[in-house]
């Protein structure tokens, strides 16, 4: 087996193991907390005979063990129960808003990380003169503002002073494209805005930390252009650290946004998961907490992938 | 007085109310008969405009929300429910009983039997006809403990219901001059077979159909061209949107991406008031923010301690920096002008330092620190306000200590759990009701622990008099007992404030009800 192969099926079957460990551990949280579904349903009104009706029906008398992988089959098959609050369907319910989440991440990442490669292979370029100062100036006072002050700068400028956008970033299906991508702009932005340093920041210091090499010299003797040279020479050297950065900032495009949900009234995951933390819904806590999970050791998987990959030494081994 | 008379305009043009009638009610308000005669004329020629669509920015709705409406406890969802749902009978901004889907209402002389005739000829959105079938099986849902109704309270009172005909009965346990009151409860909408099938159906006989429903999200409704009263859903679409963020929904107004909103931040309420094309409309309501002592636990046990508070706390401060002057001040009965049957000769209580540390001493309190609880969560601006009581009684020589608690939780661990802390309450639509509901001695919400026999009797003697002076008198006494023996603070009634684009929205009467002119703005109001 082609050794890039093995490595790849090695990652995967170690991510899918993390991920059995995760899920035992959320569940496990769940457990841990006092009280029980049946409890959580019925709260305060709670009779003897209604919490044990309630405790069949929903197979809580089983031993937790059983209850376990009852619960991990029915994730594999897809079914994740029903919310306890207003028995929706958790499935249906998460499926529409992991789409949101993933429309308004991939917009913030499509725009951010070729931003970022490009700003940080400038400011490499220019290090220590004016561009370079400006580059980090500015992306440095963004990724420094807390996210919902950004979000409320945006929504005053852009929707009060110079009125463009709109300030409630709700997406509807039905919508279309183009009216989806006028409704997630201002979160967009702000996004962008957070997760653009850390991205350009890394980028620079990669480059320079290749820059020092001894065939870059060379490639300058040689009387290529400073572009030429990061571009061509420097940055596939400088990539594998990169990755992992990209990967961290990906994957909080996905997890981590809540408040800008919040703010942007941006009905995704994040908002629905406060939401229903908030009303003791444990089944779609639990969901939800397994998606997030997923999403960050596959991000992860990628980077690490995408690293090997790129890397000649480690795709070579000997 | 403007308020009352922009609405009778607005019925005027609507064509509820005849012209005898508009003007008997107007000069009796001191308008005279050829102002009211010519106010007539205006508006029943002008004509409410139809068609369009109207977007409402809420605060108030969550991803777990459901069309229940017995479960219906936050703002967006009773929006929602009050327009594709209908009720047995509703409030009217001045305080009295609307017919909605019952046509008359009528008592025995000792209001124990009540029979309501229901309007014949209502369709529910799915087509089916409204009977007294439907809507007797809906109250006997509400009564079903599995139901988990906020209006439980409410219709477990009635003992006996029957359906004959277009006439439904009910006979209560006790009598209660008040019933069609109470029933006027948001959650009592008329479902068909009651909603036993599918509580979540949304199917009702409202002023809209319901199309879309995401929670947390959105409301989208199509105007029910089949509804009874003509008078109300003028705009084709209505959309409530949930934007729980104050600053986002604020922009949403300001920007003219909704029409109108609820809950302004009292603290920018001056500012948006000034903003191009945004209007700002206050209404007194019934609810209120409160400290509440649980007067059969020490020190609160104490009549003269809970005095020493009660005189410790600066109101008008309150209504000034908590509320940005949008409100009123209380005086430790949960009642107020928005009610029925108020008596506003009863003194108002006053800050006076003097006289809480004279009832302080005389409580023979050990000096140990007094604990207040309070939490974010408790009303807005709660923590403030903890601090500023904790400070007006400290200058009083109380040693009174604000604790800060989580709001996750507060309402479980801390509210009706501590003796004393920060909570608010919504208000009823009558003093009947309020006082029962926590003041009354077996009263579920009881969350001062207030047990006093005579009250009691009183609350009771009241509810099946009919002599509404004598009622009123009695009425009066209960609010001094609690007002002087309680375990109530009460500094402040809040208001509701809302905003609308003025140049955009017609027809918005400010009502005491409940917020969003009783949850149907968007139905009650048109496009201009």
């Amino acid at each position: 087996m082609h050794p890039i192969l093995k490595l790849l099926v090695q990652r995967i079957a170690l991510g899918l193991l993390l991920l059995f460990a995760v899920s035992a551990v959320i569940f496990l949280g769940v457990e841990a907390l006092p009280g029980d579904t049946a409890q959580a349903i019925l709260g305060q009104s709670a009779t003897p005979q209604a919490l044990e009706n309630l405790r069949n029906q929903m197979g809580l008398d089983q031993p937790a063990l059983t209850r376990y992988f009852n619960w991990l089959g029915g994730v594999l098959t897809g079914d994740l129960g029903k919310a306890l609050t207003n028995g929706v369907d958790i499935a249906q319910a998460i499926g529409q808003r992991l789409g949101n989440t993933l429309f308004l991440a991939g917009c913030a990442a499509l725009i951010s990380v070729p931003l970022a490669l490009i700003l940080g292979a400038v400011a490499a370029r220019y290090a220590g003169r004016w561009p370079d100062k400006l580059i980090s100036g500015v992306t440095l006072t963004t990724i420094s503002l807390p996210e919902f002050v950004a979000a409320y700068f945006v929504i005053f400028l852009l929707t009060i002073v110079i009125p463009v956008f709109q300030p409630v970033a709700m997406v509807f299906p039905g919508m279309s494209f183009w009216a989806k991508l006028q409704a997630v702009a201002l979160p967009v932005i702000v996004l962008v805005l957070v997760v653009l340093a850390h991205m350009m920041r890394m980028t620079r210091a990669a480059i320079l930390n290749v820059m020092q090499s001894a065939y870059i010299e060379t490639a300058e003797l040689k009387g290529l252009s400073p572009m030429t040279i990061i571009w061509k020479h420097a940055f596939p050297n400088a990539v594998a650290p990169i990755i992992s950065v990209v990967a961290i900032n990906l994957a909080y495009l996905v997890v981590g946004v809540v408040v800008v949900e919040v703010v942007f009234s941006y009905n995704a995951l994040g908002q629905y998961l406060v939401d229903h933390v908030t009303k003791r819904d444990l089944p779609v806590v639990q969901a939800v907490g397994l998606i997030f999970a997923a999403v960050y050791i596959g991000l992860n998987i990628i980077a690490d992938v995408t690293a090997i990959i790129a890397n000649p030494r480690l795709r070579h081994p000997k | 007085m403007t308020d009352m008379l922009d609405w009778m305009v607005s019925r005027a043009r609507q064509g509820k109310m005849s012209r005898r009638e508009f003007i008997g009610r107007t000069t009796a308000m001191g308008v005279s008969t050829a102002l009211a005669g010519a106010l007539y004329t205006k508006a029943a020629h002008a004509e409410p405009k139809k068609g369009g669509v109207i977007r409402a920015g809420l605060a108030g709705g969550e991803s777990t929300n459901t069309l229940d409406p017995a479960l219906a406890a936050s703002v967006v969802p009773q929006v929602g429910n009050a327009h594709w749902g209908e009720q047995l009978v509703d409030m009217t901004p001045d305080g009295q009983v609307e017919m909605r889907i019952a046509e008359e209402v009528s008592s025995s002389p000792d209001s124990k039997v009540w029979t309501f005739k229901i309007r014949q000829g209502v369709t529910f959105s799915n087509g089916q006809t409204v009977t007294a079938e439907d809507v007797m099986a809906t109250f006997k849902r509400h009564t079903d403990e599995n139901a988990q109704s906020g209006a439980l309270g409410i219709v477990k009172g009635i003992s006996e219901m029957k359906a004959e005909g277009d006439k439904l009965e009910l006979t209560l346990e006790f009598p209660s001059a008040d019933l069609p009151y109470l029933l006027t409860d948001y959650h009592l909408i008329i479902q068909p077979g009651g909603g036993y099938d599918n509580p979540n159906a949304g199917i009702g006989a409202g002023p809209y159909i319901l199309e879309t429903f995401e929670p947390g999200v959105r409301y989208v409704l199509q105007k029910n061209p089949n509804y009874f009263d003509s008078g109300i859903g003028h705009a084709d679409t209505i959309e409530v949107l949930s934007i729980n963020d104050n600053t986002a929904r604020t922009a949403a107004l300001q920007s003219g991406q909704v029409h109108m909103m609820n809950r302004i931040d009292p603290k920018i309420a001056e500012l948006l008031a000034g903003a191009p094309g945004v209007e700002v409309r206050r209404a007194v309501g019934r609810g209120h923010y409160v400290f509440i002592m649980h007067v059969d636990k020490a020190p609160f046990d104490n009549n003269d301690l809970r005095m020493a508070l009660k005189y410790g706390i600066k109101r008008q401060e309150m209504v000034d920096k908590i509320l940005g002057g949008l409100g009123s001040v209380g005086n430790d009965f949960p009642i107020n002008a928005a009610y029925p049957l108020f008596d506003d000769s009863i003194e108002q209580r006053e800050y006076d330092a003097a006289k809480a540390k004279e009832y302080y001493e005389k409580s023979g309190h050990d000096g140990s620190p007094i604990m207040l609880r309070t939490a974010p969560g408790a009303f807005p601006g709660a923590v403030d306000a903890a601090n500023l009581f904790a400070a007006s009684a400290q200058a009083a020589g109380i040693p009174l200590q604000v604790q800060l608690e989580p709001d996750d939780g507060y309402w479980s661990n801390v509210w009706n759990v501590e003796p004393f802390c920060a909570s608010y309450w919504g208000g009823r639509p009558v003093q009947d009701q309020m006082y029962s509901t926590a003041y009354l001695s077996t009263a579920e919400w009881n969350d001062t622990k207030f047990k006093n026999a005579k009250f009691d009797e009183l609350l009771m003697a009241a509810r099946a008099e009919l002599d509404q002076d004598k009622r009123k008198a009695q009425y009066s006494e209960m609010a001094h007992i609690v007002r002087d023996e309680g375990g109530l603070i009460l500094p402040m009634f809040n208001e509701f404030v809302a905003g609308i684009r003025s140049n955009e929205i017609a027809g918005w009467i400010d009502d005491p009800n409940a917020e969003m002119m009783n949850y149907r703005a968007p139905a009650k109001c048109w496009l201009a």
